[in-house]
Order: structure tokens, then sequence, then C-alpha cells
């Protein structure tokens, strides 16, 4: 290796000075929507352990996930679950070398974004009671 | 030639070989979960809101209740494997190995907790 001072070369430009783009906001989304999915597992664990202990448990469970800041959550979750897949399938489709194109990209990831909220729509018109 | 940078050989951080099975392992889990995660949104949303005895039988029959062990199970997987390249991503050193080993423990004790609850359930 060439004998240079590492430590005072220049630093490349990070995100800071970027402008968001569709390709970069739905990237940062794939990884903020799986990892904050954990809250809305948690819940659900909660109720699934509360509902095999006894009626007790399952009234103070059920009565969090169904009180309006449950729903709010849950709402959330299945948002961030139809997101998530979507971008994941997305990944699948990039892992096959398809859709690389820096304007197929832009309008992929519009469609995922479009197409989350489409599915989160219908999927509480389905299970709304 | 060695694509190292020289600092990397001093401190022996090469490549540890496992990221192309760590790769694929989130690929096989991510398949399995765009087929699951529908059924389990249709499985499980219309079991919420059901009274308590009915949210008893419901559960305990067996498509419901392997419908949402597995995907517990696989999910808490993929997430365990997922959370890993965060933290590998935005922290180092000692706090990286401490949240790593804590985000894995805290993962399979959730995991553990609703494969329990599911079993309790069904049987």
């Amino acid at each position: 290796m060439p004998d240079v001072n590492r430590g005072a070369r220049p630093l490349s430009p990070h995100i800071s000075i970027y402008r968001p783009q569709w390709t970069t906001v739905t990237s940062i989304l794939t990884r903020i929507t799986g990892n904050a999915l954990i809250v809305g597992v948690v819940l659900v664990v909660w109720w699934l352990l509360a509902a095999s202990i006894g009626p007790g448990a399952f009234a103070r469970a059920d009565g969090v996930l169904r009180s309006w800041l449950g729903d709010l959550v849950l709402l959330g979750s299945l948002w961030a679950l139809w997101y998530h897949l979507l971008a994941g399938v997305r990944h699948l489709v990039w892992s096959t070398g398809r859709m690389l194109e820096i304007h197929t990209a832009e309008r992929f990831g519009q469609a995922i974004v479009a197409l989350s909220f489409v599915l989160t729509a219908l999927t509480v018109l389905i299970l709304w009671r | 030639m060695s694509y190292l940078t020289a600092t990397k050989r001093a401190k022996n951080l090469g490549s540890a070989h496992a990221g192309t099975g760590h790769h694929w392992h989130m690929i096989v889990t991510s398949v399995m979960l765009t087929g699951l995660v529908p059924v389990f949104i249709f499985t499980f949303g219309p079991i919420l809101g059901m009274p308590y005895a009915d949210v008893l039988g419901a559960l305990s029959r067996p498509f419901p209740a392997i419908v949402i062990g597995l995907t517990l199970l696989v999910s808490l997987v993929h997430f365990r494997n997922g959370v890993q390249v965060v933290l590998e991503d935005y922290a180092h050193g000692a706090p990286r190995r401490i949240m790593v080993i804590v985000a894995v423990i805290a993962t399979y004790a959730i995991l553990a907790t609703g494969l329990f609850a599911v079993a309790r359930l069904a049987f």
C-alpha cells in the first residue's frame, strides 16, 4: 500500500447533502418498517399469551390492543407489514437484475408506496366489523 | 493480489465468509414470508376483536394455530438476521457486539413466548 495519510483525506459526501429521492426514501423506509414491526409483534404475542392465561389477563391485553392507541399502532403495523412485504418483493426482483435502471427503479418505488396504502385500505375494509 | 487495505490486514478484519449465507437466508425467509404474511393477516385479523370464548375456539383449530405459530417463527428469525445487519451498519466495537447479543436474546425470548402461547391455546 502507498504510504498515504489516511486521516487527513476529504470524506466523500454523505446523505446530509443529497436531495431525498424515491429510491433512497423507500430504501430507508424498508429498514424502518422492518424494525418498527417488532412493536406490533410484541403486542400480538402479549395478546396471545394473555389469551392462554385466562379471562382476566385477556381482558387487559384485549383492552389495550383494541383501544384507540392500540388501533393506531396496529393500523400502522398493518401498513408497515404491507410496505415491508412489497419492498422485499422489490429486492427479490432487483436480485434477478431487473428494474435497476434509474427511472424504472424510481417508478418501482412510487408503485410500492402507492400499493402499500391501497392494500392497507383494502385490508381494513375487509376486516372491519 | 489482496483487496484488503493495509489497516484491515493488520487488524485481521477481512471477510468472515459468512455474508453470502446470511444474504441467502434473508432471501429464503423473505420468499416464505411473502406468501405467509397475507395468510396471517386474514387469519389473525378476524380473530382479534372476537369475545374471549370465540378467541379460544378459533385458536384451538389447527389452521389458525399453525399459521400464527409459523408466521411468528419465520418472521422473528428474519427479524433476528435483519436487526443484526442494522446494528452492524450503525454501531461499532463493543457497543455493537453487546447490542447484537441483546437483540438476538430479546428476539428469541419473544419467539419462545409466542410459540408457548400458541401451543397452550392449541392443545
